[in-house]
């Protein structure tokens, strides 16, 4: 007869088994239509051993300029989004019911509605014509029309509406986590309000900042849409590139290539991001 | 005295830039519904008179219509997919204590992190060669993988926070694995449930560049809707935002009722 | 129904979490686990419950071997530290759980909840949820879920730690109430030792994952085997001194006499606080000290008093009060203090 010991460990690799299998459907859907199809793209922009299409994304201005502009896209939203994501978080994390119930409501709603019903709503508010042109000039502050739509305006206003929640979220969670005693105790120490809130409560946010920034910065980085339609030919970004080498002319191995660099640079950023999270984390420990 | 005051006028402050953020937020939907209602053919703000005609448009539009019905169609079936997939490899990755759980965890999170175009081209690759596109139900399993991340973040949350002691106490009291999940733990995860679901069948409904890649000529909603945008811009496209900000009002309210907070964790985690 | 366990041991990598215990519970007992955290008692409790498989030994269950048996299986009724109960039902549903899960016919499992439910008296509770009722109801109603079954053992997790003094008072006598009307085999876990002492026929005390000794709980209180459970139960002087056959030389007393000739060497007695007297008694006592008061604590009945003494060691003496008396020494006083020797309870060495 076994010991009771080796029983347990028998029972023990029968539950991990069991709980094994649940994943394994989950874990081929991925491997099937994720991972395997990501990494065969990514191999194409080496097929036939050579490193051409990384050269060409490398040397050509136009490529290099336009990833340059992604990553300024991408970085200005972010820092948009930080800017008015972080007073929206603080008043959210002192609001009473009912200030949240109707703060989450105007977070949450316009979160849920789809992308091309507010891409359409920003086309009637910007354009030429549109609802603030027509306002403005109608109460005669301006005579010449606001170039609000088709450049870069108009896309930054678009893609910080997507965006701006996946900020103020992750900072509103950080900023609840935080001992409302400890900005107290702070004051009670003899600390100003204003002094306070940036010896304690800011530092102790940080792990949500950080989150927020990462998320953002690595999802404007791949926007297609809103910069698509609000851009109006102006502002390309990467993956507007890779559509267009795809779509006009069946360029794989070079639309691989590009996949492959905005890849990579999305995951450096979002490991980098990650890495200064952990360390302000310990900083707060 | 002069303090109170001082932190009181910052708190003004503050409130009135919260406003004016939400306001900021609000702002676009609100705009569509006097359009939608407009009676001109083009976009005129405010609107010359009040009509039905771009509801009354959308509806008697088949196309419309079959675009609609085609993105329920897909959003239905990536829910149930992304649910009964999602759910299972939640348990595993909350429960086991598999050394390489971890790792796993991570992967499950990287179609979020994947920019959606890069596996729109590769998903592309491999349904073109298995001519799968155009395919309704090829599109519900490619957005089943948009969707797993979110039930899975949803559900692992909810799983963490359940307390085991409560399955110990069943099996205790008699309970089978089976009935122990389904009487115990899974009444309890409901919230999780739902709103897992909830996001599964938003991000699918409202999925556009995964579409524009696998629809091929058989319309989404979305797509109908970019087109739509690019080609004419008519008011019908704003009666069709004003039905969807509806829908997602009404379904956001039912899961704020039935799915206790549970929405916001997606995104703080 | 009878419990045993036999040379339990259970190991989480290279510590002992339980390091061979042996245990007989009769049928009926009402036994107690003493012990301090990290002792191995919910291991051990673990292990008898079917949450937990041992590395050697068994469990014997009325004679039935349900060492590798699943909890289901068991037939044991548990009462977990937090309760357990299940927040998405009722009470009644709660309670009805077992019996569902037995596949009991409708109208008995009806009956048999309305039976329980007054037994704890929650009958007007029912359709209520968990969280709304106060946490002795709560640990009623997780009692009565743990019994209605009919359990072959009762076993108790520490279930009175989250409640308040009173409550837990009233509760313990509940408890052992219902225990004994039903007659129930019970094992009851706890790390405090004044509620061990209410409630068992009898203790075992554990550290280290043993079981340091077993016995009544008078036994225990006058008689601890080792030093740890004279420490651990009650409060305690030990005198440490040097014996010398049949008596013994305690720094501060003098020479003590000892009831048993003990081999000579060093040697630890046991002297409760309660066996320290005070006052004019005391110069009819063969062992007597001078010492300072430090400390006096009103406790009430009794007072508390800590003493240095000269040329010894401080100690700890608990004197009776009456409600007129004036206190028995102040801070700072210098008093004769004394004790009996048939008091004194040599600690064995280990």
């Amino acid at each position: 007869m076994l010991s009771p010991g080796l029983n347990r460990r028998v029972i023990a690799r029968r539950r991990e088994r069991g709980l094994f299998l649940l994943a394994v459907p989950a874990l081929l859907l991925l491997g099937v239509l994720f991972a395997w199809p990501v990494l065969r793209l990514l191999a194409m922009s080496v097929e036939g051993g050579t490193l051409e299409h990384f050269r060409k994304a490398a040397l050509d201005g136009l490529y290099v300029s336009v990833l340059l502009e992604s990553m300024k896209v991408a970085g200005m939203v972010t820092a948009i989004c930080l800017v008015l994501a972080y007073p929206v978080a603080f008043w959210l994390s002192r609001a009473g019911r009912l200030g949240l119930a109707l703060g989450m409501f105007a977070l949450l709603l316009p979160f849920w509605t789809s992308v091309l019903v507010r891409t359409y709503a920003w086309l009637v508010l910007l354009g030429r014509n549109g609802v603030i042109n027509r306002a403005l000039r109608d109460w005669g502050w301006i005579e010449v029309p606001l170039p609000l739509l088709h450049n870069m305006t108009g896309v930054l206003i678009g893609m910080v509406h997507v965006l701006l929640p996946y900020m103020v979220l992750p900072i509103y969670a950080s900023l609840l986590r935080i001992d409302p005693d400890l900005p107290r105790a702070a004051e009670g120490l003899g600390a100003p309000a204003w002094r306070a809130f940036l010896r304690v409560t800011f530092p102790l946010s940080l792990p949500g900042v950080s989150a927020g920034c990462a998320l953002i910065f690595v999802l404007s980085l791949g926007f297609f849409i809103t910069p698509a339609l609000l851009g109006g030919g102006r502002v390309i970004m990467v993956s507007m590139l890779i559509e267009q080498q795809v779509r006009e002319f069946l360029n794989w191995p070079f639309a691989a290539a590009l996949s492959t660099v905005l890849l990579v640079a999305t995951l450096a950023i979002y490991a980098l991001i990650g890495r200064l999270t952990r360390g302000s984390r310990l900083a707060t420990h | 005295m002069r303090r109170t005051r001082r932190r009181s006028a910052g708190n003004i402050v503050l409130g009135i830039f919260a406003a004016a953020v939400f306001a900021f937020l609000l702002l676009p939907l609100l705009v569509v519904f006097p359009i939608s209602l407009s009676s001109a053919a083009y976009l005129q703000f405010p609107p010359p008179g009040y009509s039905w005609q771009w509801y009354q448009r959308y509806l008697d539009d088949p196309s419309w219509i079959e675009a609609t019905l085609r993105s329920v169609q897909v959003a239905t079936l990536c829910t149930v997919l992304a649910m009964a997939l999602g759910v299972p490899l939640a348990f595993f990755l909350v429960r086991s204590r598999f050394p390489g759980v971890r790792v796993l965890d991570r992967v499950t999170a990287a179609p979020i992190i994947v920019p959606t175009i890069i596996l729109s081209i590769a998903l592309y690759g491999v349904f073109a060669r298995l001519q799968l596109i155009g395919a309704w139900y090829g599109l519900a399993v490619a957005h089943a993988v948009l969707a797993l991340p979110f039930v899975v973040i949803l559900v692992s949350a909810g799983l963490r926070g359940f307390d085991e002691a409560q399955e110990q106490a069943a099996a205790g009291l008699g309970a089978t694995w089976p009935r122990i999940i389904w009487r115990v733990t899974l009444p309890q995860l409901r919230p999780s449930l739902v709103s897992a679901a909830f996001l599964s069948f938003i991000s699918s409904f409202d999925e556009l560049v995964v579409a524009m890649f696998l629809s091929g000529a058989s319309m989404t909603l979305p797509k109908k809707m970019f087109d739509n945008i690019l080609m004419e811009i008519d008011p019908t496209i704003a009666a069709v935002s004003v039905l969807q900000i509806l829908l997602v009002s009404v379904a956001l309210g039912l899961t704020s009722l039935f799915g206790r907070g549970a929405l916001t964790t997606t995104i703080t985690r | 129904m009878q419990l045993s366990v036999q040379r339990i041991v259970r190991r989480f990598g290279p510590v002992a979490a339980l390091g061979g215990v042996d245990l007989e519970v009769a049928e009926g007992e009402f036994l107690t686990i003493l012990g301090p955290s990290g002792s191995g008692k919910t291991t051990l409790l673990k292990a008898i419950a079917g949450f937990e498989i041992p590395d050697e030994g068994t469990v014997l269950l009325g004679g039935e071997d349900v060492t590798l048996a699943p909890p289901r299986q068991r037939d044991v009724g548990m009462v977990f530290q937090n309760y357990a109960l299940f927040p998405h039902l009722t009470v009644a549903q709660n309670v009805a759980f077992p019996l569902e899960m037995r596949r009991r016919p409708r109208a008995e499992v009806a009956r048999r909840v309305e039976d329980v439910l007054r037994l704890v008296e929650l009958q007007s509770f029912g359709g209520r949820l968990p969280r709304q009722l106060s946490g002795g109801q709560q640990q009623r109603v997780a009692l009565a879920r743990a019994v209605v079954f009919g359990p072959r053992l009762l076993l108790l997790d520490e279930p009175f730690g989250a409640l308040d003094r009173k409550l837990r008072e009233s509760l313990q006598l509940e408890v052992r109430r219902l225990q004994r009307s039903l007659r129930l085999t019970t094992l009851f876990i706890t790390h405090d030792q004044e509620e061990a002492l209410i409630m068992s026929d009898r203790i075992a005390v554990m550290d280290k994952g043993r079981i340091q000794q077993i016995g009544l709980p008078g036994d225990l209180y006058a008689r601890p085997a080792t030093r740890f459970v004279a420490d651990f139960l009650g409060e305690s002087n030990l005198l440490e001194g040097t014996a010398s056959a049949a008596s013994a030389s305690i720094p501060g007393f003098g020479e003590v006499p000892l009831a048993a000739p003990q081999p000579a060497g060093p040697v630890t007695l046991l002297l409760r606080p309660e066996a320290l007297r005070l006052g004019g008694e005391v110069e009819a006592l063969p062992c007597r000290a001078r010492g300072t008061v430090v400390e006096t604590v009103f406790l009430g009945l009794s007072a508390k008093l800590r003493l240095r003494l000269q040329d010894g060691p401080e100690v700890l003496a608990r004197v009776p009060l009456r409600p007129s008396a004036p206190p028995p020494a102040a801070e700072g006083e210098v008093v004769t203090v004394g004790f009996s020797p048939e008091d004194v309870h040599v600690v064995p060495r280990a």
